[in-house]
């Protein structure tokens, strides 16, 4: 069996001890940046890229991927116990899962959460596993004209799902190509936007930008608004739920997990769109809807499986296509980059222990990250009670330091200023930022395609419509712009992704 | 005919600063050859995009001025904080190489600490000594990063 075959290889290097150290410290990482709230997985991501500089590949992608899923875990624990979702993957959680507490049942909540999301882990493991195959021969296939329409649906989609007015999302997204295009053209060596600064010939660096937009940025505006926390102040005794409590979780579980394995491939999609969906469909198919809202255990077994299945398969356009689905998938080609591997189907065959020694370690994660949550819940909810005023300094010097080492100047660091002021703008604007960081990331590649495909097309634009391919996913991208404009459905994604 | 009133600010505003972006970019990618749609030059590519972003600037700056638009004013700036927050980022990056990782660091800490509205000195002061120690054993000892430690008139 190839599956198992690979999986071999792929065990073989998770099991290395010095990538299984680093599987642990990202999950622990990502753990505490999740409980934290206002610092997310994007910025903890963006401040330790240029550090990861000095690791293996393997080692620097598993490090990064754990901080990814193990934030799904510690953003519940702070949902259930403080009612303060501290990732926006598990706001959906805060519903029922603080009223489980108020109602002292926080430890059921607590392990419910980790029970679903290990489960949710295993098979979106598997999933990712058995779907790279075939995904990376299609994307063989691929010429100039089926990546271009590939990666426009994925914008498409990216923009669909971002929350604000559709139209908004998609002038992000061009912005962020426009941005992309600064620096030196590849085809003719022309410097583009650079204004003779010779740091910008090599393109503006997206560390510095995402750093400036959602650290900087991001600091600036909690520091607005001051949130009281309100601790449950019970013990947390009892962990182990009750019968009932797993024939009604079980089902639940099950469902969100398939939800999420499947929402998280979709271009755009991921942890937070998963989430959501899991919660509302738990709803409607319940025969008790009147609970949700007071406690009902289905609504944190649901939406905990679906984010974390999400988050795990949002690697497979990435690695397959080479089409990251969301910005942190974005940070993660950037990553890959520092260590000049080309994200796409060749990475399966021209570094195999790198691609299944990551989806082998996820595996591993997931069972670090339920014996790390579970007996620590209380250190993770005490690390909380240190004030925002001491938090956000530190973060600022990471952050800083990081952006500093990404080439050794100060030069990336005026610019992470910089955008930290634009990425304020952009809050107090209410543009989302995601669809323009990947629009950024995105951008060169899309151009290289568009002109690659109207060189053999000789100019002619139809090219994009005669290929039965790439004439489905331009087809797609359409039917999702249809669809986002009428009423109903603009009115039930406002609902849905609503902060 | 009513004067044509702003109902959405917010929109408004948006829609302008996609269409700044877009005037920016297109003035500047004129500076480079467009070539033709077979052999695209280095401003085709450009070009298009900045007019694809003015067309969205200007449909959103319209839907701010509909009739129907929902009225929505500006979220109030915190101009102060946006300032401490940016301005000991820029300080850091600018006395670095003259006063060092740990002076430069202690400027970043004590200035964005004052965008806090409960700040005091005392704290300011300890958690600048906390995470400069931090630093100096996470980066400079244990990664080995490349970076000045101390002002440069010691070295």
């Amino acid at each position: 069996m190839d599956l198992f075959h690979n999986l071999a290889i792929g065990f073989s290097t998770a099991a290395q001890p010095a990538n299984l150290l680093y599987a642990f410290f990202g999950c622990l990482l990502g753990t505490l940046i999740g409980v934290l709230p206002g610092l997310g997985p994007l910025a903890t991501i963006a401040m330790l890229l240029p550090i990861t500089y000095a690791l293996q590949p393997d080692s620097a992608l598993i490090m990064l991927a754990g901080i990814y899923y193990g934030a799904q875990y510690g953003g519940s624990t702070t949902a259930i116990v403080v009612n303060l979702p501290g990732e926006s993957s598990s706001v959906v959680t805060t519903i029922d899962g603080y009223q489980m507490a108020k109602q002292g049942r926080a430890g059921v909540a607590l392990s419910t959460a980790a029970i679903g999301s290990f489960f949710a882990g295993c098979v979106a493991t598997l999933a990712l596993a058995a779907l790279a195959g075939p995904l990376t021969a299609a994307a063989l296939l691929f010429g100039p004209k089926e990546f271009f329409a590939l990666m426009i649906l994925g914008l498409i989609l990216a923009s669909v799902l971002s929350s604000g007015p559709f139209i908004e999302g998609i002038g992000m997204v061009v912005l962020g190509m426009l941005l992309s295009l600064v620096g030196t053209d590849l085809s003719t060596g022309t410097q583009r936007f650079a204004f003779g600064i010779p740091q910008l010939f090599d393109g503006l660096d997206f560390v510095p930008l995402a750093m400036g937009i959602f650290g900087f940025a991001e600091i600036v505006k909690n520091l607005e608004q001051d949130d009281k926390l309100s601790l449950v102040t019970q013990k947390i005794a009892n962990l182990f739920p009750t019968r009932e409590d797993f024939r009604r979780m079980v089902p639940a579980m099950l469902r969100g997990t398939a939800l999420g394995t499947l929402l998280g491939v979709l271009p755009g999609g991921g942890a937070v769109l998963s989430s959501f969906a899991s919660y509302t469909l738990e709803k409607k198919l319940s025969k008790h809807p009147e609970q949700f809202g007071k406690g009902a255990i289905e609504g944190v077994a649901g939406p905990e499986s679906a984010n974390n299945a999400g988050a795990q398969t949002s690697f497979i356009p990435l690695l397959t296509l080479g089409v990251p689905s969301n910005v942190v998938m974005a940070l993660m080609v950037g990553a890959m980059n520092i260590h000049n591997i080309q994200p796409g189907p060749e990475v399966m065959t021209k570094n195999p222990t790198l691609f299944w020694g990551l989806i082998a370690s996820m595996w591993v994660g997931n069972l670090m990250l339920l014996i790390l949550n579970l007996p620590l819940v209380g250190l993770w909810v005490k690390l909380l009670t240190i004030p925002y005023r001491y938090l956000f300094p530190a973060i600022m010097v990471f952050c800083s330091i990081g952006v500093y080492s990404i080439n050794s100047g100060t030069f990336e660091v005026y610019e992470a200023a910089i955008f930290c002021v634009f990425g304020y703008v952009l809050i107090k604007l209410q543009l989302p930022a995601a669809p323009l960081l990947l629009g950024l990331v995105l951008g060169p590649a899309i151009e290289e395609n568009f002109r690659r495909a109207m060189v053999l097309s000789r100019g002619d634009v139809s090219v994009f419509l005669t290929s039965p391919l790439s004439a489905g996913l331009l087809a797609a991208a359409v039917i999702a712009i249809v669809l986002i404009m009428l009423p109903t459905i603009r009115s039930r994604r406002e609902e849905a992704l609503q902060e | 005919m009513t004067k044509l009133t702003i109902r959405d600010q917010r929109a408004f505003a948006a829609g302008a600063l996609f269409l700044a972006f877009a005037i920016f970019f297109f003035v500047t990618a004129l500076n480079y050859p467009a070539g033709s749609a077979a052999r695209m030059g280095p401003g085709y590519f450009p070009r298009l995009l900045a007019i694809v972003l003015a067309v969205i600037g200007l449909a959103v700056m319209l839907g701010a001025v509909r009739p129907t638009a929902q009225r929505q004013a500006l979220q109030r700036w915190d101009i102060k904080g946006l300032a401490w927050v940016t301005g000991s980022v820029a300080l850091f990056a600018l006395l670095l190489f003259p006063l060092g990782l740990v002076g430069a660091l202690f400027v970043l800490i004590v200035v964005s600490s004052r965008a806090s509205p409960e700040f005091t000195w005392t704290g300011a002061l300890v958690n600048a000594a906390v995470l400069i120690a931090l630093c100096l054993v996470v980066f400079v000892y244990g990664l080995g990063l490349q970076l000045p430690v101390w002002p440069a008139l010691f070295n």
